[in-house]
């Protein structure tokens, strides 16, 4: 085994026996990043300088006898979290050159934490996509098959995951965007509760629903980040005053006692067949290790939550997005001859395509004499969605469902058509639209390419959803498949 | 088509965003595919059902009125396209 594939907890054991060094593992992962970077793309900005002077600082601190469990461990972080003095681009040209004045809550937290950072990855244009291919400056290629997109709009985090070019990763979801890529690329995705992490300098895309979480390996990894970058913080007025509890603590192997729900409604029309029975057979282990299932939960709201979510995520977007204008930070264009023509240049030439359609839906749908017919009655159906939700949370601890309706797309398969891409996010939409925890943990694999099962919980349980992956997850060895680069 | 093209140039001035014609005729057929699909929550009946705008149980959340420094202005102008003299500066507003 290379040092590049260890997971956090291996490596940190290794770390605090002294058997391994930060600079050495650090030293191990940039290696690998120089040898698939080429053709995986996973970053936007790779801070070798950086990394190795914090993996320095790490070796200290664990010579000292202060090391945390994530101390000297190398990671990525998705390119809409602000680390001060290093570039955050969003994955846009509108923000080629910005350099974040302030660190973001969880860059805080986590270079508290002795963090490594390997680099900024790469995603769509401020998050907005699901394969990557949206990114101003490269797409990035899924480590399984290097023909097909990794997911998105997190696809540099869970790209970088699966290749080994970090040991974890910061990805942020605002309906799907770390669970589809986590699917795809095979390893383990985890959006919290809205509200459980701070979105403070996580660069704003439609804010009732935007979460950050991680992209692991496995799922005790998950709950290793969870308890560092988890709880309140004034800074995001949106950030639950709750406590957090050590997440490592629902890391346990028996399921009795647990109720899941299977929604009919999940297993859409064009799934294909081996994705479902992927699903089939990972409900059926959990009811192995103990767990009650019901087969038969409807939330019949499902089917409208797509569109729900295209009227509101727009809606939000274009108002955050408003912010560049060119006079403040970020890319402008002055041929104009005043500045409002200048402003005008500035989101033409600086937005991409997506961005764009998505600033126009948004507009369009907040424009006088629509508001009533789109955003206004979105909201009302968001309310009736997260009523099935309350309801079946009240029969069930858990529901699971598949993640992605397909296993990895080819690389522009879906770029004509925004509809169709728009499609692939249809099972992890409801959960933001909800504000509900979920994870993506690998169950399968399909003519080679991984699948991903998703299960959700009631707010703020995050601990149920963490007990029942890990359960899953050690009664199989869909986690330890890597792919051959 | 659920969507003018005179309706997509005004949409993007209300963004104060340009398009390229191109841009505009592309728009146009994507915008209205999309606008579409949208009606299909015209079926839903939300009489009586209030509207979500975020899923927190969190009220007028309220920090204590105790002043903190700021960031220092030069770094927050230090990303500035163009500054002058502690501003940011613009073409002309005014005609």
């Amino acid at each position: 085994m290379e040092l590049y594939d260890l997971t956090i907890h291996e490596a940190a054991a290794l770390l605090a026996r002294r058997e391994l060094s930060s600079r050495e593992l650090t030293r191990a992962v940039l290696d690998r990043i120089h040898q698939v970077e080429e053709r995986v793309e996973a970053f936007v900005t790779i801070t070798e300088e950086l990394a190795l002077k914090q993996a320095d600082d790490a070796d200290k601190r664990i010579a000292a006898g202060d090391a945390a469990p994530l101390t000297g461990i190398p990671a990525a972080i998705k390119d809409v979290i602000c680390t001060k003095g290093v570039p955050t681009t969003c994955g846009s040209r509108m923000l080629a050159n910005f350099l974040p004045p302030y660190q973001a809550h969880v860059t805080e937290r986590l270079l508290d934490a002795g963090l490594v950072m390997v680099g900024k990855a790469n995603m769509d244009e401020f998050a907005m996509g699901s394969s990557t291919e949206n990114s101003a400056f490269h797409p990035t290629h899924n480590p399984w098959d290097l023909e097909r997109v990794p997911g998105g709009s997190s696809g540099g985090s869970a790209a970088a995951v699966a290749a080994s070019e970090c040991i974890y990763a910061l990805g942020s979801d605002t309906g799907g965007s770390i669970r589809q890529p986590a699917a795809l690329c095979g390893v383990v995705g985890f959006k919290p509760t809205y509200g459980r992490i701070s979105r403070f300098g996580l660069v704003a895309f439609a804010s009732s629903l935007d979460q950050i979480g991680p992209l692991t390996k496995d799922v005790t990894d998950c709950a290793l980040v969870m308890n560092v970058i988890a709880g309140h913080d004034r800074r995001d007025s949106t950030s639950a005053p709750l406590d957090v509890p050590d997440y490592t603590q629902s890391l346990i192997t028996d399921l009795r006692g647990i109720r899941i729900g299977v929604p009919q409604e999940y297993f859409v029309e064009g799934m294909d067949g081996q994705v479902r029975a992927s699903i089939e057979a990972a409900v059926n282990k959990m009811a192995e290790l103990g767990a009650e299932v019901d087969w038969q939960v409807s939330l019949p709201s499902t089917g409208y939550a797509l569109a729900c979510y295209y009227i509101i995520a727009p809606s939000e977007a274009m108002a955050n997005l408003a912010r560049y204008d060119g006079v403040k930070y970020g890319y402008s264009d002055r041929r104009g001859d005043s500045m409002w023509r200048n402003m005008e240049l500035t989101r033409q030439h600086g937005f991409g395509d997506e961005v764009k359609r998505r600033i126009m839906l948004g507009t369009y749908a907040l424009s006088a004499g629509y508001y009533d017919a789109y955003y206004l009655k979105a909201q009302k159906v968001r309310t009736l969605i997260r009523r099935e939700f309350d309801a079946a949370f009240q029969r069930c601890d858990v529901l699971v469902t598949a993640v992605s309706p397909t296993p990895a797309f080819k690389l522009g398969e879906k770029v004509a058509d925004p509809l169709q891409m728009y499609l692939s996010d249809v099972c992890t939409i409801p959960m933001n639209i909800a504000g509900l925890p979920a994870i993506s943990v690998p169950c399968g694999l399909t003519e080679g390419l991984p699948v991903g099962v998703q299960i959700m919980a009631k707010p703020f349980d995050e601990t149920t959803i963490l007990r029942v992956a890990y359960a899953y997850e050690q009664a199989t060895d869909w986690h330890k498949a890597r792919p051959n680069l | 088509m659920a969507i003018t093209r005179e309706e997509v140039q005004h949409v993007a001035m209300l963004f104060r965003m340009s398009l390229s014609e191109e841009e505009i005729t592309r728009l146009q057929h994507q915008l209205s595919q999309i606008i579409d699909y949208f009606q299909v929550l015209q079926q839903v009946d939300t009489e009586g059902v209030p509207p979500t705008s975020h899923t927190l149980a969190l009220e007028n959340v309220m920090r204590d009125d105790e002043p903190r420094p700021s960031y220092p202005s030069e770094d927050i102008l230090a990303n500035a396209p163009l500054s002058e003299g502690g501003f940011f500066r613009v073409r002309a507003v005014l005609e």
